[in-house]
């Protein structure tokens, strides 16, 4: 499985904000474990998916200059929860933006329902760091083409194109 | 400018949010690594919060300085700081108690420099 848990940004405000959509289906695996008879969304998956989109809004802010870590959700609440079939919106708001790292506070939506929010710190290293290599590569908000959902969308919509 | 009491409430409320601690845990001397559980990722959400909260910029290495007293350093022997080492903190960290550390100058008890009431000291000389 690929670690992508966001499917594409529908907002992108460089600097202040982001929104990006994530689709949850019956066909992804876990959510058979996660629960049976009672699949949803496991809440430490919705919380990679803020990362996602949070740590891709800060670290286009400092054009994909520094690698973006996950560091510490100092605050999560999950209010209610997302099943097969439903679309999250998760919004990202950056609030700090320093060469050492930043934060985003996010909410994860589904219609006008709140489903979790929280506030994420991130950390930037050098790529020269030598605690980089430290690190479990799960926690890199940009490594394993995480930059595609950036384009996903530039394949146009689908729609036929006009006859000409 | 605030009185000492209400930066000390702020710096308190600033870190029970960043290190979910309980605020009578939260004490002027109380460590912030030792007394407060904090990790290294915690100092910078402690900057954060702290710029936030009292509209003050902290600039990289201010408040936390990093690489104190490293091997490396030139200011470490057998295990202490040195004199030259204790010059470099005063100037690092005006506002920690290294006359305290310096009767014992551990480098495995640097961390202790770090306490809430240095906090407080570096804010407040920030607001005047």
């Amino acid at each position: 499985m690929r670690w992508y848990w966001i499917d594409k940004f529908i907002e992108f405000e460089s600097g202040k904000r982001a929104k990006s959509v994530k689709n949850v289906s019956l066909a992804e695996e876990h959510l058979h474990d996660h629960f049976p008879g009672f699949p949803v969304m496991p809440g430490s998956l919705m919380i990679e998916g803020m990362a996602q989109t949070g740590g891709i809004l800060l670290g286009e802010h400092f054009k994909f200059e520094y690698n973006v870590i996950l560091a510490k959700v100092p605050k999560v609440t999950f209010h209610s929860w997302a099943c097969p079939g439903d679309q999250l919106i998760y919004t990202a708001d950056l609030q700090d933006a320093k060469p050492e790292g930043g934060s985003v506070t996010v909410t994860a939506k589904v219609g006008d329902r709140l489903v979790a929010d929280a506030e994420i710190v991130f950390v930037h290293l050098n790529s020269s760091d030598p605690q980089l290599s430290r690190i479990d590569q799960k926690n890199f908000v940009f490594r394993m083409n995480l930059l595609d959902i950036l384009t996903v969308g530039k394949a146009g919509s689908g729609e036929q194109p006009a006859a000409s | 400018m605030p009185s000492a009491d209400e930066i000390y409430e702020k710096v308190r409320d600033t870190l029970v949010d960043a290190l979910g601690v309980d605020d009578d845990e939260v004490t002027p001397k109380a460590t912030l690594i030792g007394d407060l559980g904090a990790e290294s990722i915690d100092f910078l959400d402690i900057v954060f919060r702290l710029e936030k909260n009292f509209d003050i910029k902290i600039p990289r290495g201010e408040l936390f300085p990093e690489n104190l007293a490293t091997a490396d350093s030139g200011f470490v022997a057998d295990g202490k700081v040195t004199t030259d080492g204790l010059a470099q903190l005063r100037t690092k960290m005006p506002h920690a108690d290294i006359d305290s550390f310096a009767k014992d100058p551990v480098v495995a008890k640097l961390s202790g420099l770090f306490t809430v009431d240095m906090i407080c000291k570096f804010v407040a000389a920030r607001l005047k």
